[in-house]
Protein backbone atom coordinates (compact mmCIF):
# COMPACT_ATOMS: atom_id res chain seq x y z
CA UNK A 1 0.00 0.00 0.00
CA UNK A 2 1.57 3.49 -1.09
CA UNK A 3 0.55 6.24 1.06
CA UNK A 4 0.68 9.88 0.97
CA UNK A 5 0.31 11.96 4.18
CA UNK A 6 0.36 15.35 3.49
CA UNK A 7 1.63 18.33 5.91
CA UNK A 8 0.13 21.75 6.11
CA UNK A 9 1.79 24.51 8.18
CA UNK A 10 -0.28 23.58 11.54
CA UNK A 11 -0.42 19.98 10.97
CA UNK A 12 0.97 18.11 14.37
CA UNK A 13 -0.55 14.42 14.69
CA UNK A 14 1.48 13.64 11.36
CA UNK A 15 3.45 12.12 13.32
CA UNK A 16 0.71 9.76 14.90
CA UNK A 17 -0.35 8.70 11.96
CA UNK A 18 2.76 8.04 10.24
CA UNK A 19 3.68 5.82 13.50
CA UNK A 20 0.25 3.85 12.62
CA UNK A 21 0.49 3.64 9.34
CA UNK A 22 3.81 2.21 9.42
CA UNK A 23 3.38 -0.11 12.13
CA UNK A 24 0.40 -1.47 10.22
CA UNK A 25 1.61 -1.68 6.69
CA UNK A 26 5.04 -1.91 7.33
CA UNK A 27 6.14 0.89 5.35
CA UNK A 28 6.70 4.19 5.74
CA UNK A 29 4.41 6.83 4.18
CA UNK A 30 5.74 9.48 1.81
CA UNK A 31 5.48 13.39 3.05
CA UNK A 32 3.95 16.17 1.14
CA UNK A 33 4.47 19.51 1.72
CA UNK A 34 1.48 21.21 1.17
CA UNK A 35 2.78 24.04 -0.93
CA UNK A 36 3.69 20.96 -3.58
CA UNK A 37 1.27 20.44 -6.92
CA UNK A 38 1.92 16.77 -7.89
CA UNK A 39 1.31 13.74 -5.63
CA UNK A 40 3.23 10.94 -6.51
CA UNK A 41 1.42 7.65 -7.25
CA UNK A 42 -0.35 6.79 -4.46
CA UNK A 43 -3.28 4.21 -3.02
CA UNK A 44 -4.51 6.23 0.20
CA UNK A 45 -3.71 10.15 1.11
CA UNK A 46 -3.75 10.78 4.45
CA UNK A 47 -4.70 14.34 5.72
CA UNK A 48 -3.61 14.53 9.69
CA UNK A 49 -4.98 16.49 12.66
CA UNK A 50 -3.53 19.51 13.70
CA UNK A 51 -4.30 23.45 13.53
CA UNK A 52 -3.63 24.15 9.98
CA UNK A 53 -3.10 27.81 9.69
CA UNK A 54 -3.37 28.06 13.09
CA UNK A 55 -7.52 27.88 12.23
CA UNK A 56 -7.33 31.30 10.67
CA UNK A 57 -10.74 32.18 9.15
CA UNK A 58 -12.23 29.02 10.31
CA UNK A 59 -10.62 24.91 11.23
CA UNK A 60 -9.12 23.84 7.80
CA UNK A 61 -10.26 26.82 5.56
CA UNK A 62 -6.96 28.46 4.25
CA UNK A 63 -5.52 25.01 3.91
CA UNK A 64 -8.54 23.85 2.20
CA UNK A 65 -7.39 26.51 -0.77
CA UNK A 66 -3.42 25.13 -0.78
CA UNK A 67 -2.84 23.95 -4.44
CA UNK A 68 -2.75 20.42 -3.34
CA UNK A 69 -6.40 20.07 -2.67
CA UNK A 70 -7.09 20.12 -6.39
CA UNK A 71 -4.76 17.72 -6.69
CA UNK A 72 -5.88 15.40 -3.83
CA UNK A 73 -9.36 16.16 -5.30
CA UNK A 74 -8.81 14.77 -8.81
CA UNK A 75 -6.95 12.02 -6.86
CA UNK A 76 -10.28 11.20 -5.17
CA UNK A 77 -12.86 11.70 -8.23
CA UNK A 78 -10.62 8.55 -9.69
CA UNK A 79 -11.37 6.39 -6.46
CA UNK A 80 -8.08 7.17 -4.33
CA UNK A 81 -8.59 6.54 -0.74
CA UNK A 82 -8.78 9.51 1.08
CA UNK A 83 -8.79 9.91 4.93
CA UNK A 84 -8.95 12.73 6.98
CA UNK A 85 -8.80 13.30 10.34
CA UNK A 86 -9.64 15.73 12.89
CA UNK A 87 -8.39 18.92 10.92
CA UNK A 88 -8.18 16.86 8.03
CA UNK A 89 -11.78 16.10 8.17
CA UNK A 90 -12.42 19.81 8.47
CA UNK A 91 -10.43 20.20 5.70
CA UNK A 92 -12.02 17.90 3.51
CA UNK A 93 -15.84 19.44 4.09
CA UNK A 94 -14.23 23.03 3.76
CA UNK A 95 -12.65 21.68 0.36
CA UNK A 96 -16.01 20.17 -0.80
CA UNK A 97 -14.72 16.75 -0.90
CA UNK A 98 -16.98 16.02 2.21
CA UNK A 99 -20.48 17.25 3.20
CA UNK A 100 -21.18 19.52 5.86
CA UNK A 101 -19.32 21.69 7.89
CA UNK A 102 -17.89 21.20 11.62
CA UNK A 103 -18.63 23.95 14.28
CA UNK A 104 -17.60 25.16 17.23
CA UNK A 105 -18.14 22.72 19.86
CA UNK A 106 -22.01 22.87 21.71
CA UNK A 107 -20.24 23.94 25.33
CA UNK A 108 -17.76 25.91 23.55
CA UNK A 109 -14.75 24.00 25.25
CA UNK A 110 -11.89 21.88 24.01
CA UNK A 111 -12.67 18.24 24.58
CA UNK A 112 -9.94 16.01 25.23
CA UNK A 113 -10.99 12.42 26.38
CA UNK A 114 -11.42 8.88 25.14
CA UNK A 115 -14.82 8.43 23.64
CA UNK A 116 -17.08 5.18 21.95
CA UNK A 117 -17.87 5.07 18.30
CA UNK A 118 -20.64 3.20 16.61
CA UNK A 119 -19.49 1.31 13.44
CA UNK A 120 -22.25 2.12 11.23
CA UNK A 121 -20.94 0.28 7.77
CA UNK A 122 -18.17 -2.61 7.74
CA UNK A 123 -17.94 -2.51 4.09
CA UNK A 124 -15.85 0.26 3.72
CA UNK A 125 -12.33 -0.04 2.40
CA UNK A 126 -11.59 1.65 6.28
CA UNK A 127 -14.00 -0.52 8.04
CA UNK A 128 -13.78 -3.97 6.85
CA UNK A 129 -11.91 -5.33 9.90
CA UNK A 130 -14.82 -3.83 11.93
CA UNK A 131 -18.16 -5.77 12.51
CA UNK A 132 -21.21 -3.36 11.77
CA UNK A 133 -22.41 -1.91 15.05
CA UNK A 134 -19.11 -2.40 16.87
CA UNK A 135 -18.09 -0.31 19.17
CA UNK A 136 -14.56 1.06 19.81
CA UNK A 137 -13.00 3.17 22.07
CA UNK A 138 -10.69 6.25 20.74
CA UNK A 139 -9.49 9.87 22.07
CA UNK A 140 -10.96 13.24 20.76
CA UNK A 141 -9.21 16.70 21.08
CA UNK A 142 -10.33 19.23 19.21
CA UNK A 143 -12.75 22.55 19.67
CA UNK A 144 -14.50 22.27 16.23
CA UNK A 145 -15.89 19.22 16.05
CA UNK A 146 -19.82 19.60 15.61
CA UNK A 147 -20.59 18.18 12.99
CA UNK A 148 -23.63 20.20 11.05
CA UNK A 149 -25.17 19.97 7.77
CA UNK A 150 -28.53 20.97 6.63
CA UNK A 151 -31.67 19.16 6.48
CA UNK A 152 -31.39 18.02 2.85
CA UNK A 153 -27.63 17.12 2.86
CA UNK A 154 -28.48 15.45 6.33
CA UNK A 155 -31.16 13.33 4.96
CA UNK A 156 -29.08 12.36 1.84
CA UNK A 157 -25.89 11.34 3.58
CA UNK A 158 -28.73 9.27 6.43
CA UNK A 159 -30.33 7.94 3.69
CA UNK A 160 -27.02 7.02 1.30
CA UNK A 161 -25.29 5.27 4.57
CA UNK A 162 -22.72 8.41 4.36
CA UNK A 163 -22.06 8.35 8.24
CA UNK A 164 -19.20 6.34 9.48
CA UNK A 165 -19.17 6.71 12.77
CA UNK A 166 -21.53 7.84 15.50
CA UNK A 167 -20.57 8.93 19.32
CA UNK A 168 -22.71 6.04 21.92
CA UNK A 169 -22.35 4.72 24.89
CA UNK A 170 -19.64 1.65 25.68
CA UNK A 171 -22.88 -0.29 25.27
CA UNK A 172 -23.74 1.13 21.89
CA UNK A 173 -26.59 3.23 22.70
CA UNK A 174 -26.96 6.47 20.88
CA UNK A 175 -27.76 9.08 23.82
CA UNK A 176 -26.95 12.82 23.33
CA UNK A 177 -25.35 13.04 27.25
CA UNK A 178 -22.05 10.86 25.38
CA UNK A 179 -21.49 13.44 22.68
CA UNK A 180 -18.58 15.28 23.22
CA UNK A 181 -19.58 18.34 21.20
CA UNK A 182 -23.49 18.36 20.02
CA UNK A 183 -22.84 16.93 16.68
CA UNK A 184 -25.95 16.42 14.64
CA UNK A 185 -27.40 13.12 14.70
CA UNK A 186 -24.23 12.10 17.04
CA UNK A 187 -22.00 12.09 13.45
CA UNK A 188 -18.63 11.47 14.31
CA UNK A 189 -17.43 10.52 10.99
CA UNK A 190 -18.83 10.88 7.17
CA UNK A 191 -18.04 9.45 3.74
CA UNK A 192 -18.32 11.02 0.37
CA UNK A 193 -21.14 9.16 -1.97
CA UNK A 194 -18.42 6.98 -3.40
CA UNK A 195 -17.74 5.95 0.24
CA UNK A 196 -13.67 6.36 -0.84
CA UNK A 197 -13.31 9.34 1.00
CA UNK A 198 -13.88 9.23 4.82
CA UNK A 199 -13.63 12.14 7.47
CA UNK A 200 -13.33 11.54 11.02
CA UNK A 201 -12.83 14.07 14.30
CA UNK A 202 -11.44 10.87 16.49
CA UNK A 203 -8.06 10.28 16.64
CA UNK A 204 -7.89 6.00 15.98
CA UNK A 205 -4.36 6.04 15.06
CA UNK A 206 -3.43 6.67 18.62
CA UNK A 207 -5.16 3.52 19.49
CA UNK A 208 -3.18 1.18 17.37
CA UNK A 209 -0.98 -0.65 19.76
CA UNK A 210 -1.72 -2.35 23.13
CA UNK A 211 1.03 0.39 24.85
CA UNK A 212 -1.48 2.95 24.15
CA UNK A 213 -4.09 1.27 26.41
CA UNK A 214 -5.92 -0.02 23.74
CA UNK A 215 -6.08 -0.80 19.73
CA UNK A 216 -9.65 -0.46 19.00
CA UNK A 217 -8.08 2.04 16.12
CA UNK A 218 -5.92 -0.51 14.38
CA UNK A 219 -8.13 -2.43 12.63
CA UNK A 220 -9.03 1.10 10.32
CA UNK A 221 -5.38 0.85 9.21
CA UNK A 222 -5.72 -3.26 8.64
CA UNK A 223 -8.43 -2.64 6.95
CA UNK A 224 -6.78 -0.29 4.65
CA UNK A 225 -4.00 -2.72 4.17
CA UNK A 226 -6.12 -5.10 3.06
CA UNK A 227 -8.01 -3.11 0.82
CA UNK A 228 -5.51 -1.46 -1.11
CA UNK A 229 -2.10 -3.71 -0.51
CA UNK B 1 -12.35 51.38 -3.54
CA UNK B 2 -14.02 49.53 0.05
CA UNK B 3 -15.35 46.95 0.56
CA UNK B 4 -17.07 46.06 4.41
CA UNK B 5 -17.99 42.32 4.84
CA UNK B 6 -20.47 41.21 7.31
CA UNK B 7 -20.39 37.20 7.97
CA UNK B 8 -23.08 35.82 10.02
CA UNK B 9 -24.72 32.54 10.99
CA UNK B 10 -27.79 31.89 9.27
CA UNK B 11 -30.78 31.68 11.17
CA UNK B 12 -31.69 28.28 12.63
CA UNK B 13 -27.70 27.27 13.17
CA UNK B 14 -27.07 27.37 16.50
CA UNK B 15 -24.73 30.00 17.62
CA UNK B 16 -23.00 28.71 21.41
CA UNK B 17 -20.44 31.56 21.75
CA UNK B 18 -23.62 34.06 21.17
CA UNK B 19 -25.78 32.50 23.16
CA UNK B 20 -22.67 32.54 25.90
CA UNK B 21 -22.26 36.23 25.25
CA UNK B 22 -26.14 37.03 26.29
CA UNK B 23 -25.99 35.05 29.20
CA UNK B 24 -22.39 37.00 30.36
CA UNK B 25 -24.43 40.77 29.46
CA UNK B 26 -27.85 39.01 31.56
CA UNK B 27 -25.40 38.51 34.66
CA UNK B 28 -23.81 42.34 34.59
CA UNK B 29 -27.43 43.42 34.86
CA UNK B 30 -28.17 44.65 31.30
CA UNK B 31 -31.83 43.27 31.06
CA UNK B 32 -33.47 42.79 28.30
CA UNK B 33 -30.90 40.97 25.92
CA UNK B 34 -33.50 38.42 23.61
CA UNK B 35 -30.55 37.17 21.77
CA UNK B 36 -27.23 37.30 20.72
CA UNK B 37 -25.29 36.81 17.22
CA UNK B 38 -21.69 36.58 16.49
CA UNK B 39 -20.76 37.26 13.15
CA UNK B 40 -17.28 38.44 11.70
CA UNK B 41 -16.15 41.72 9.90
CA UNK B 42 -13.38 42.04 7.31
CA UNK B 43 -12.62 45.38 5.37
CA UNK B 44 -10.99 44.78 1.92
CA UNK B 45 -9.28 47.62 0.13
CA UNK B 46 -9.71 46.86 -3.15
CA UNK B 47 -8.73 48.19 -6.46
CA UNK B 48 -11.06 49.21 -9.57
CA UNK B 49 -13.57 52.11 -8.87
CA UNK B 50 -16.74 49.87 -11.03
CA UNK B 51 -18.98 49.36 -8.38
CA UNK B 52 -20.67 46.50 -9.84
CA UNK B 53 -16.81 44.82 -10.66
CA UNK B 54 -16.15 44.78 -7.56
CA UNK B 55 -19.16 43.66 -6.20
CA UNK B 56 -19.25 41.01 -8.04
CA UNK B 57 -15.49 39.95 -7.31
CA UNK B 58 -16.02 40.64 -3.92
CA UNK B 59 -19.04 38.30 -4.02
CA UNK B 60 -16.99 35.18 -5.41
CA UNK B 61 -14.52 35.98 -2.15
CA UNK B 62 -17.51 35.10 -0.27
CA UNK B 63 -18.54 32.08 -1.94
CA UNK B 64 -15.11 30.62 -2.43
CA UNK B 65 -13.09 31.32 0.46
CA UNK B 66 -14.68 34.10 2.84
CA UNK B 67 -17.82 32.46 4.57
CA UNK B 68 -18.72 29.00 4.64
CA UNK B 69 -22.19 29.12 2.60
CA UNK B 70 -23.43 26.02 4.44
CA UNK B 71 -23.87 27.90 7.79
CA UNK B 72 -23.18 31.53 7.14
CA UNK B 73 -24.76 34.42 5.43
CA UNK B 74 -22.74 37.35 4.06
CA UNK B 75 -23.60 41.02 3.33
CA UNK B 76 -21.44 43.43 0.92
CA UNK B 77 -21.17 47.69 1.61
CA UNK B 78 -18.75 49.26 -1.38
CA UNK B 79 -17.31 52.66 -0.37
CA UNK B 80 -15.74 54.88 -2.75
CA UNK B 81 -11.84 55.79 -1.57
Amino acid sequence: MKVVVVIFPGTNRDVDVINALTAVSGKEPVLVWHRNTELPETDLIVLPGGFSYGDYLRSGAMAARSPILQEIAARAHTGVAVLGICNGFQILTEAGLLPGVLMANRDLKFVCRNIHLKIERADTVFTRRYAEGQVIRVPVAHHEGNYFSDPDTLSRIEGEGQVAFRYCTPEGHLDDSVNPNGSINGIAGVYNENHNVLGLMPHPEDHVHHSQSCSDGRPLFESLVESLA
Amino acid sequence: MKARVHITLKSGVLDPQGKAIQNALTSLGFEGVHNVRQGKYLELDLSGSDAEQVRAAVEEMCTRLLANTVIEDYQIELEDG
